[in-house]
This record gives structure tokens, C-alpha cells and sequence, in this order.
């Protein structure tokens, strides 16, 4: 029985209601109706999931019910807040609900904090506006907001600067601005997107408790179906404008009506269950498990300077940002690198590129290795390995048309092939990637995302390259987009034998594509071993904690999941001992600043079955939340 | 009946259809165009430009010889004889000297921007994309120019190579490009930490290549602006030198020149400032509304 049947009708205490809401934009291509006319409710200590692909206008909705749409926009219709009309309020009147009575966090956490201000005097500038309290009760009220939303030191915090805070912290910093007044409705818009999966685990913990506790009305607006499964009590699927199909959460998950529900649904890629994107989807049988190994890695180490204090002639610490690394690759293999952010993937991923200089260690190239190469004698070998980055858009020059993009490698190694003949390989490229060869004279805005990102990837491959690196290449698209993307990669692959390195920080869609997974942190690999073996079998406590945190778009499941939790505060990169945090045993206590010939303990990896390698660490079991 | 060409023909037009798309460039002018102020200054500039380079041509007076007709010096604006800006100190008829005075300040601030332009942007993009010690070296370079003063510096070239036309050009553009190589260094930094930089290098792109294709098309946005705002500086720049005795020859002329001559006859013949100082202030007012205009067009965030 789901929670909405559970919960007896006639005691809904409706906070939110809208009826028939649009929103129309002005623009110079004439109007764009980015919501078309929606009714929705939402009722005190309710999740209301709105589930949606970029451009369903999801966002657009909530800004216009909260008075914050761009000035070329316009709402109709009615929407009330607790029986008063709110809608196309002017910002005065307004002002008595927003902030206070409902509010509104938003994906990015650091634009959302002004920058020169501490978080101390941010939140009592809310509670001094809004509630008159003095200075002292303000204090005292917010840091005991900062409390409740679990941030450790809150007194030491309310002294900081947004910038010194992690993306997670900052995050729970505006859910308690926007709880200090007590507020009865909260807008959550892709709340925890910008977010490592174990601090989304922790969020989402945190807003099921407001709403269980504190009886708050919250409204979930986000792109991915695993977030929304374990929290949100009634689903609103948006597309185009419009709510394709509403119900309550296990109405959508397990008995979807509408065709988009249903795509939507099985484009999820699913870390418990690969099998289910289809045999389309998997890592093809292309592995030349014989043949020499085409890149090896070994002990590689990139270390960035960092100034940490000093006058005139500074005094430097280095970032160990990847520290002593070793792998090989074969013919046709996929490796998928999974970390959280500041792991050290995408550096890796650079250095063993050559676009970063390496601190120590060798990167092996079919044989030869790339250090004793000169700079052109690199330059001249980038023919053989490409690289698709992660934001389609910016890695796209803005002033150059995408024929011409696609073509530039072509023109650097292949010099004397005839334009016609280049115009003739780049259009064969863009039937292949799935453009249309007439697209070849547009420039990149004119595009979507997946067909930038599809841009890219001809760009990358138009030189038959023997390995692609792949730097969170389908992150930052809709999960629909997502599947195309990972289709075609894996199709190239079967045609070209190619290799990959797939670098991504979800582990549901790197299970998908990889022969093999290597997770790392803070630099270090801490696990490596066949993609079935990892996930069924994970044994370094942070790999367990990873694979737990994973939202799982299958409300049953992800309400029953066990989630484990990290132990303590995660160290500072800078720490020379970081790597040590899963064995504290070999810890030493240092002077401050460190001595700079200190060398800790470098945990070892251990072959525990084979192909199965595990970092050392102390026996641990993860708490358990 | 079905004509081959004809199916050609239409596949052509289907395909140009498709291919036109909206550029960045057909954005910006379009934005331009909505731009009221800045295409009346672009009208306005350009009836100045035709003016400067015909009228002299047609009007029955030489810039340098004293005109009988009128047989007066100093006269008020006439029609008689053809005069509507009167007559200067010597009986040479003023609207002859005003857009004879154009084309030199025209020029000058075309050619030295010019000048300021290439130097500014090669300067600029190669100390910022490269950046380390060669970034340091180029940049305080520039720093210890621009500690020279500018009259200094111009007086020294005036006594060393004499006074020339074309040095004024140099002397301003050598002084002019410092500002652009600052700038185009500024907005090269914050291109080169693009992906599509890295992209570029990871597609085997050498550093010379990379400014050349990547960078300068990227900034060019922001220089076309700084552009429009350094020609009337330029134009004012050479106005000042002539003003001190530095900079054009008699019987040449700039607007400059005809401002310092008006202005010791401001009492008895007004005519002789009123006139190039209006033009003068109306070209600095157009070049300056373009310049917003271009700026306002080109801003990406309005798209």
C-alpha cells in the first residue's frame, strides 16, 4: 500500500494549489509557451515529485508561482497559497509569503549565497527582515537551523565565507535559510544535481525528515526518477509544457500510462539491475584479452602547487590531485573511472592524455613511452587518442560552424586531402553520429546538448582515433539523450574495436558501458575489478558506501535500502596523510606545516581474487543510516 | 514533364534553406539594427565620411588658397560667393578647411587605431595564452610604457625625427596599443580555461594555430568595442598635439588646428570654433553610440 492511500483524504490541509497556470515567453522567434496550462495541489507534510527533461518547463512553473520569471515572461491563470491568490502578486505583496511562508532552493548553492557575506550574518539577515528578532535571538535561532540541518562546528561555520564551504554544506546552508522562518511549503529545484552521490543520499535524507517531522509541504522538481522514488509521495510527469501523466508514486513507477512515462522509466539507467536497458546497452565483446596492452599507466602522480601561506615568495604545499595510479588497457576494452568530485578522474584522465604535465610515473603508449617524447612528437601522435569532454556546449568554439569543428583534425593530420574530400568525410561522420549532414554550416547554439555532445564525439572519432576518452561525456544530458549517447559510443566501438577510458561520477551508467571499473579517491585507486564483480561484490568500505548511496528508480527497493555512511569529516586534499582516512592505524601525528620529506604509508593494492584488486584499509563496517 | 535541373535547382534552394541558419554575426545585427541611436549615429557618421571625401571636390574653393570672391578675411557665413562657414584669419573659406580637417582626423584615428589594433591583439593574445613567465615579462613590458608620459614621449620623436605627418600616426598608435593588449590578455585568460581550447589541444592544434583560429576570433567581440570608444580618444589625442603647435603643418589642417585658431578669434568671428567644434562633437558622439551599440549587440547574455 502506498503512502497516499494510506493517508485518509479528507484530512489534506492543501498549501499549494494552481489551476490552469501558463507561462508565455516573448522572445524575437515570437511567443514560446513554455508551460501550457496545469493544474497541481500540493497538501502539508506531502513530496510532490515533478519529473521532467530539460525544457519541459518544470522550473518555469515554480518561478512563476514564486513571482521570479524572467521580465520577458508572463503567467496566467490562478494559483493559491493556502487560499490566498498569489499569482502576478506585485513583489511587495508577494514578499509577505515568499522567503517566509514558502521558499526556494535552487540546483547551484554557490550562486545562491552571496559570495562577500558570511553565512552568519546571511541568516540573520532573513530572520531580522522577516521575524524583527533582535540580533541575539537571531544568532541563536540560526544556529540552531545550521544544527538541524547536520552541519558539523555550526558555531565555527556561521564565521565562514560560502567559498570555504564543500558543495553539500553549502547546499544544507540554504535549506536552513529557507526553513528559518518555519515556511509550509518548500520548492526544491534539482536540489542535489550539482552534488557528489553520497552528500545527495544525505539531502535527500534531510528533506524527508522536514516533511515527516516538521509537516512541511515540499515539492521536488528534478530530471532524475531515482530521486524522486524513495521520496515524494505523488509523481507529476512534465513534457512540453504540459503534465503527461499524474499519480501517486508507485501508480508511476510501477504502472506508468503514458508513452513518455514509460521511456522515461526504461532510459534510467538501473546499478541493481544493467540487464534491464537492453542487450544494446552492455559492453560489447570486442576485449583483445591477448595482445600487448595499447596504454599502461604506471604510478602515475600529478601534484599542483598550492599556495598555503607566506609573504612575498609564498610557501607551497602540493595538491596530490592523482597519486601513484597504475592500470592498463587493452584493445577494445572499456575501464570506467568513477569518484566523487576532486577524486582526481578527470586530471588523470589529462595526464595520461599529455594535456597536463605528469609529477612522477610513465604513461605507456603501444609500447613507447610518451615522456621521453617531445612536445611536437606528442602533438603528432594525438591522431591515435581523442578525448569528448563534459559540457557539450563549451567544449565547442561558439564562432566556428560544426563542420568546420568536426574537420579540424582532419586538417591537422591529414593536410592533403582536397575540401571537397574533407566535406565529404565530416558529413559521412555526422550521418554516423545521428546529424543530419545539411546541418553542417550551424554553429553550435543553434543545437541541443545531445546534439552537440554528438558534435563532439565526431570531432573525436573522425580520425579512427584507437582510444577515446570519455570525461563524464553523457553527465551533463537527460537521461533519454543519455541512453542515444551511450548507444552510439558503444556501437563505434564494435565497428572500430576501439578503447575507452569512461570517466563519469555515476555509477549506474558506468556498470552499463565497462569491461572493467576502477574507483578512486583522493587520487588513489581503492578498487579495481570486473564491472559485475564491483557491484556485486564490493569490498573497500568506500566503494560499499558509493554503490549504497545510488538512488534506485524503484520505490519499494529504494525505501527498504540500507544506506551506509563515511566515517567523520573527509580529510582536506592538502593533508599529506589524506590517503590514509580508511587507515587511520598508520596515521602519525605531524608538525604543522608537515616537513616537506614527510612520506606517509602509501596503502598497497591487494589482489583478493583475480582481476579483483582492493586498497588496504582497516577492517570497518560503514555505520549504517 | 520533370526537368533535371529543375530537381537540382530545388534540392540547391532545400539545402540553403537549411544550411542559412542564424549566425552569432546575423544575431548581433540584428540587434544593431533595433538600435535606434546607434544606426542614426552610423548615418550620421557615414553623410560626415561622404561629405569629408566630395565635398572639397565640388565646392568652387581650395583649402589653401584665399578666396577673392568675397575678397574679405574673417567673413560671417554667406551664401554669397559660397561661404556658409565664413572665411578664416587668412580669407580661406572654412567649410573647405572643416572637412579637409575630417579627412585628417578621420584618418588619423583610423590608421592609428589600426595600428594600436594589430599590435594590441598579437601583443595581448600571445602574452595570455602562453601566460608563466612570458605572460609576466610581456605584461610589465607594458607597464613600464605606459609609465612614460605620453607628451614626453611624443616631444622626444618630434625633436629626434622632426615633425611628420606620419609619425603622428605612430606616436599615437605606440601609445594607443598598451590599453588594447591589456584588454585582449584579459579576455584571453578567461578563454583559455575554455573546454574548447583544450580541445582544440587535444586534437593535436599547435600554440601558434590555437591563438590564430581559437583565441583572437573570440575576442575580437570586446576589441570591436574598445575600437569605436579608442577612435574618438585617437581623434581628440591629435586634436590636443595640434592644439600645442605638434602636430599637423599649415596649410594642412586638422580639427584640431581649426578649434586653436578658433578660438583666438572666439570674439570677433565665433564662426571659426562654432563650426569644427560641432562637427568634432558630433563624429566623438556618433563613434562613441556605436560603440554601445556594438557592445549591447554583441553581449551573448542577450541572445
Amino acid at each position: 500500500m502506498s503512502v497516499a492511500e494510506a493517508m485518509p483524504a479528507p484530512t489534506r490541509e492543501l498549501v499549494l494549489t494552481a489551476q490552469d497556470l501558463s507561462v508565455t515567453f516573448d522572445t524575437p522567434d515570437g511567443a514560446v509557451h513554455a508551460v501550457k496550462g496545469v493544474s497541481l495541489d500540493v497538501a502539508a507534510g506531502e513530496c510532490l515529485g515533478i519529473v521532467g527533461e530539460s525544457g519541459s518547463g518544470k522550473s518555469q512553473l515554480f518561478l512563476s508561482i514564486m513571482g521570479l520569471l524572467a521580465s520577458n515572461g508572463a503567467a496566467a491563470g490562478k494559483a493559491q497559497f493556502k487560499g490566498a491568490d498569489i499569482l502576478n502578486l506585485s513583489p511587495q505583496a508577494l514578499n509577505a509569503y515568499r522567503g517566509q511562508k514558502m521558499t526556494m532552493i535552487f540546483q547551484d548553492p554557490l550562486t545562491s549565497l552571496t559570495p562577500h557575506m558570511k553565512i552568519g550574518r546571511q541568516l540573520i539577515e532573513v530572520l531580522t527582515i522577516h521575524q524583527e528578532l533582535t540580533r541575539g535571538e537571531a544568532e541563536r535561532r540560526a544556529l540552531e537551523m545550521l544544527e538541524k540541518v547536520r552541519i558539523p562546528l555550526a558555531a565555527r561555520r556561521m564565521n565562514q565565507y560560502p567559498h570555504e564551504l564543500s558543495g553539500g554544506m553549502r547546499q544544507r546552508v540554504m535549506i536552513a535559510m529557507s526553513l528559518l522562518c518555519d515556511p509550509d511549503l518548500l520548492i526544491a529545484d534539482e536540489p542535489t544535481t550539482a552534488l557528489d552521490v553520497t552528500v545527495q543520499a544525505q539531502i535527500l535524507d534531510l528533506l524527508r525528515e522536514l516533511k515527516d517531522d516538521l509537516g512541511t509541504a515540499i515539492v521536488l522538481i528534478t530530471h532524475d526518477m531515482g530521486v524522486v522514488a524513495g521520496i515524494c509521495d505523488r509523481i507529476n510527469v512534465m513534457q512540453h509544457g504540459t503534465f503527461v501523466e499524474t499519480g501517486t508514486t508507485d501508480e508511476i513507477f510501477y504502472r506508468p500510462q503514458h508513452d513518455y512515462t514509460k521511456m522515461l522509466l526504461a532510459a534510467m539507467p538501473r546499478i541493481d539491475e544493467p540487464a534491464k536497458a537492453g542487450p544494446d546497452i552492455a559492453p560489447p565483446d570486442t576485449v583483445d584479452t591477448d595482445g600487448p596492452p595499447l596504454l599502461t599507466a604506471q604510478d602515475v602522480k600529478v601534484h599542483f602547487p598550492i599556495r598555503t601561506g607566506g609573504l612575498l615568495f609564498g610557501q607551497y604545499t602540493p595538491l596530490r590531485a592523482v597519486d601513484g595510479v597504475s592500470f592498463s588497457l587493452q584493445r577494445g576494452e572499456t575501464l570506467g573511472i568513477v569518484g566523487e568530485s576532486g577524486c582526481g578522474k578527470s586530471t588523470l584522465a589529462r595526464a595520461v592524455l599529455q594535456l597536463v604535465t605528469l609529477s612522477g610515473g610513465s604513461v605507456v603508449w603501444a609500447g613507447a613511452d610518451l615522456a621521453a617524447k617531445s612536445k611536437p612528437q606528442i602533438r603528432d601522435l594525438r591522431e591515435e587518442f581523442q578525448i569528448v569532454f563534459q559540457y557539450p556546449l563549451a567544449s565547442l568554439d561558439p564562432r566556428m560552424t560544426i563542420g568546420e569543428s568536426i574537420a579540424q583534425p582532419l586538417r591537422r593530420f591529414k593536410p592533403e586531402l582536397e575540401p571537397e574530400a574533407i566535406k565529404a568525410e565530416v558529413r559521412g561522420m555526422m550521418v554516423k553520429v545521428g546529424l543530419e549532414p545539411r546541418w553542417i554550416n550551424r554553429y553550435p547554439h543553434e543545437f541541443s546538448g545531445g546534439q552537440n555532445q554528438r558534435v563532439g564525439i565526431a570531432r573525436a572519432m573522425i580520425l579512427k582515433p584507437k582510444m577515446i576518452v570519455c570525461d563524464e561525456a553523457v553527465s551533463a544530458l537527460d537521461v533519454s539523450i543519455q541512453a542515444q549517447i551511450l548507444k552510439l559510443l558503444l556501437d563505434l566501438q564494435k565497428e572500430f574495436g576501439l578503447s575507452m577510458l569512461f570517466i563519469s561520477h555515476d555509477l549506474s551508467v558506468v556498470r552499463q558501458i565497462s569491461h572493467r571499473v576502477m574507483v578512486l579517491f583522493l587520487g588513489r585507486i581503492v578498487e579495481l575489478a570486473d564491472r559485475d564483480q564491483i557491484y556485486d561484490d564490493p569490498r573497500h568500505p568506500y566503494t560499499q558506501t558509493l554503490i549504497s548511496a545510488v538512488p534506485i528508480p524503484d520505490p519499494v527497493k529504494e525505501r527498504a535500502k540500507v544506506r551506509l555512511k563515511l566515517p567523520g569529516e573527509l580529510p582536506s586534499p592538502l593533508d599529506p596523510q589524506a590517503g590514509l582516512y580508511f587507515m587511520p592505524s598508520k596515521r602519525v601525528d605531524l608538525p604543522d606545516p608537515p616537513p616537506a620529506s614527510f612520506e606517509p604509508y602509501q596503502p598497497r593494492l591487494e589482489e583478493v581474487t583475480p582481476g579483483h584488486f582492493v586498497a588496504e584499509h582497516d577492517p570497518y563496517t560503514p555505520p549504517q543510516t | 514533364m520533370i526537368f533535371p535541373w529543375n530537381r537540382r535547382t530545388a534540392t540547391l534552394m532545400e539545402e540553403a534553406a537549411d544550411v542559412e541558419g542564424r549566425s552569432l554575426w546575423d544575431d548581433a545585427m540584428r540587434r544593431l539594427r533595433a538600435n535606434k541611436l546607434a544606426m542614426g549615429s552610423l548615418y550620421t557618421l557615414g553623410a560626415i565620411i561622404i561629405l569629408a571625401l566630395f565635398a572639397p571636390l565640388i565646392s568652387p574653393h581650395a583649402f589653401d588658397k584665399v578666396s577673392f570672391i568675397c575678397g574679405q578675411i574673417l567673413a560671417p557665413p554667406t551664401m554669397a560667393g559660397f561661404h556658409p562657414f565664413g572665411t578664416d584669419g587668412a580669407g580661406r573659406d572654412l567649410f573647405v578647411r572643416t572637412l579637409y580637417g575630417a579627412r585628417i582626423s578621420l584618418a588619423v584615428g583610423l590608421i592609428a587605431t589600426s595600428v594600436a589594433l594589430t599590435i594590441g591583439i598579437l601583443y595581448g593574445a600571445i602574452a595570455g595564452y602562453i601566460g608563466g613567465v612570458v605572460d609576466n615579462v610581456m605584461m610589465r613590458i607594458v607597464d613600464v610604457l605606459y609609465a612614460v608620459p605620453f607628451m614626453f614621449f611624443v616631444i622626444i620623436l618630434m625633436v629626434v625625427f622632426g615633425r611628420n605627418f606620419v609619425l603622428l600616426f605612430l606616436a599615437i598608435g605606440a601609445v594607443e596599443w598598451l590599453t588594447m593588449a591589456r584588454i585582449v590578455r584579459g579576455q584571453t585568460l578567461s578563454i583559455r580555461k575554455k573546454e574548447f581550447i583544450e580541445a582544440a589541444e587535444a586534437a593535436g592544434l599547435g600554440r601558434l594555430q590555437i591563438i590564430a583560429r581559437h583565441v583572437i576570433p573570440n575576442v575580437i567581440g570586446p576589441v570591436i568595442v574598445y575600437v569605436t570608444l579608442t577612435i574618438p580618444a585617437v581623434i581628440l589625442a591629435e586634436s590636443f598635439l595640434s592644439f600645442l603647435g605638434l602636430g599637423i603643418q599649415e596649410p594642412l589642417t586638422s580639427w584640431g588646428v581649426l578649434i586653436a585658431e578658433g578660438k583666438d578669434e572666439l570674439e570677433t568671428a565665433p564662426w571659426m570654433l562654432i563650426f569644427p567644434a560641432i562637427f568634432m562633437a558630433v563624429t566623438l558622439f556618433c563613434f562613441n553610440f556605436i560603440g554601445d551599440g556594438l557592445r549591447d549587440a554583441l553581449d551573448p547574455k542577450d541572445r
